[in-house]
């Protein structure tokens, strides 16, 4: 008789999603700019916005309202819409 | 023997043809049908009447529900599995069946002479016989047989996929390659073993209990089963299991968070109220260490969940920097019975007499050592000073406390007549901290709080930050202090839920 076990785990197949195109330039991208929420994680991406804004991209910074817990929904959404790149700040 | 022959030695011409039996979807051959027991004196009383029958060339079919071998002689059709006794509901053996064109059409219980003979159109059966005896009880009504039958069919009805293993695999190891197990082996989830630990609850195996982080995947009670049943949860523990991984998915517990932090801490599971004796958890000598089933398994199971269900695992989602030993297991009970206080759970608005989980984000117990105070006073001011290095000396307000009174300590505070609320006012008045030892670089430490709280008063702990429970042995003039992860809307707060059935 084969032996069988019940499967103790969420059987979770998550959807798959492909990936954003690369931009091959940032000439005349958006960079969004996302603080965690995490201690001096501002002090880090001040300075990034500044070396962006140098090279003539436009910046948009955006925050989350607590490191502890996932970007709500909206933020995500606005992010997405407005910028074409982020980059996270993850300090401490 | 081939369907539809009898077990005769009679004329081909009598055997019976074969049918499917209307309402229990079950095939009959036609003629009658006897279903025996040999440990059955009834049974035993009319075997050399069936076996008179066999010979006369009546159509018969004999079952025999615990030998096959009796009645000796009539090659009787094995149904020690019950099969045929449940698909007839059986409630008494013997019991004559007679079927025609596959239906049962007259049915006969224990050894009643005239009802015999009117069945088989016989006179003269059994002669020598009493008149009439009754039957003895199907084996279908056998308590164990019974639980085991249900414990099947639930197994059968579960509905998590099946993962088949191979003839050489042994079965721990197998769930070790599966990465099913939190380091320690597991207790395999056979089909039966999950099943039984659904009797441990009232709830449909299909409720969905939570939504588990961190991919959020929708958690039944069948998995949170599956996942009690590796732990080695008895299934008396699922309803505590079920409570706590409710009040672990909740927004405000946070359990995604407190997976994926640097920090130390992991869930700390507090059950109060009746169920703690019901199910024998340990609230007394080394409630925190090794040795009691109930507060192993019940904290395991919660972690397997967070693990096997919602994905969460250490170097994946969990960056625990250094995680603490209570990420296995932290689970205990409140010492009630000699408490000085009202128990955790009524405090947090909990109706006394109820059980109920309270959940904790924490890292690990440091050891408070006061040996010589006999007042509370003194006593209070031990406890302070140990409560103002979580998790720094010079951090405030962002980590919660939760004071762990042995009943030696806590006899101070009841002969000196504190409840718990004075206890934490008096321990609050006794954390109220100069903004300037705190701030960065004061006493030669660059951590603290910034500059702005300079000149300031500053509580150690915020609002609801205390929390008070009694437990431990009875010896030993200790306590103890357990730190939280991040507190509040922005961290984690504790939630405390009723346990169900």
């Amino acid at each position: 008789m084969t032996r069988e076990l019940i499967d103790p785990t969420g059987e979770h197949q998550p959807a798959g999603r492909e990936r954003a195109a690369r931009p091959t330039s940032l000439d005349g991208a958006t960079v969004g700019l996302l603080d965690i929420s995490k201690a001096r994680g501002d002090v880090f991406l001040d300075r990034v916005a500044e070396r962006i804004t140098e090279r003539g991209l436009r910046v948009e910074r955006f925050t989350k309202p607590t490191f502890t817990k996932v970007a709500p929904i909206d933020l995500r959404h606005e992010i997405a819409t407005k910028c074409d790149v982020v980059i996270e700040a993850l300090a401490d | 023997m081939s369907p539809g022959t009898t077990g005769t030695t009679g004329t081909t011409g009598t055997t019976g043809t074969t049918g499917t039996t209307g309402a229990t979807g079950l095939t009959l051959p036609d003629g009658l049908v006897a279903i025996v027991k040999r440990d059955c004196p009834t049974c035993t009383l009319v075997a050399p009447v069936l076996g008179e029958l066999a010979r006369s060339g009546v159509a018969l079919t004999v079952y025999s529900q615990d030998d096959p071998t009796f009645p000796e002689g009539l090659d009787a059709r094995d149904d020690t599995t019950l099969d045929v006794s449940f698909a007839l509901d059986l409630e008494t053996v013997p019991t004559l069946l007679r079927v025609r064109g596959g239906e049962i059409v007259d049915r006969t219980e224990g050894w009643k002479r005239d009802q015999w003979e009117a069945f088989t159109g016989r006179d003269g059966l059994g002669a020598g016989l009493p008149e009439y005896r009754p039957g003895c009880g199907s084996r279908t009504h056998d308590p164990d047989i019974v639980a085991r039958r249900t414990a099947a069919a639930c197994a059968a009805a579960l509905q998590s996929r099946r993962v088949p293993l191979g003839d050489q695999e042994d079965d721990i190891e197998a769930a070790y390659e599966r990465g099913w197990t939190d380091g320690l082996p597991v207790v395999p989830p056979t089909p039966e073993r999950v099943a039984r630990m659904l009797t441990g609850t009232t709830r449909d195996p299909g409720e969905v209990v939570a939504v588990v982080p961190p991919d959020l995947v929708p958690l039944t009670v069948e998995k949170v089963a599956v996942n009690a049943t590796l732990a080695g949860c008895r299934p008396e523990y699922l309803p505590v299991v079920l409570a706590a991984v409710e009040a672990a998915c909740t927004d405000e517990f946070n359990i995604h968070g407190l997976l994926a932090t640097t920090y130390f801490s992991g869930p700390i599971v507090i059950v109060n109220g009746p169920v703690v004796s019901q199910i024998g958890m340990n609230a007394e000598i080394n409630l925190f260490g090794q040795g009691n089933r109930a507060n192993a398994t019940i904290g395991r199971a919660l972690q397997l969940v967070v693990r096997n269900v919602g994905g969460g695992r250490p170097g994946g989602v969990d960056r625990a920097t250094l995680g603490n030993p209570g990420k296995y297991t932290f689970c205990f009970a409140e010492r009630e019975h000699d408490s000085p206080w009202e128990p955790l759970h009524v405090e947090r608005g909990e109706a006394e007499g109820t059980s109920a989980v309270t959940l904790f984000a924490g890292e690990g117990p440091r050891g408070v050592v006061d040996q010589l105070s006999r007042e509370a006073e003194s006593l209070a001011q031990t406890l302070a000073a140990c409560i103002l290095p979580v998790p720094h000396p010079k951090l405030a307000m962002a980590f919660d406390a939760m004071l762990v009174v042995s009943p030696e300590h806590g006899r101070v505070f009841r002969e000196a007549g504190w409840s718990k609320a004075r206890l934490r006012d008096e321990l609050h008045a006794r954390l109220q901290l100069d903004g300037d030892d705190l701030v960065r670089g004061a006493g030669g430490i660059a951590e603290g709080l910034p500059e702005a709280f300079g000149g300031m008063t500053i509580p150690k702990l915020r609002d609801g930050g205390l929390l008070i429970v009694h437990a431990g042995g009875g010896a030993g003039l200790f306590s103890a202090i357990i730190g939280s992860w991040v507190t509040g809307p922005g961290g984690s707060e504790p939630v405390t839920r009723t346990i169900g059935t």
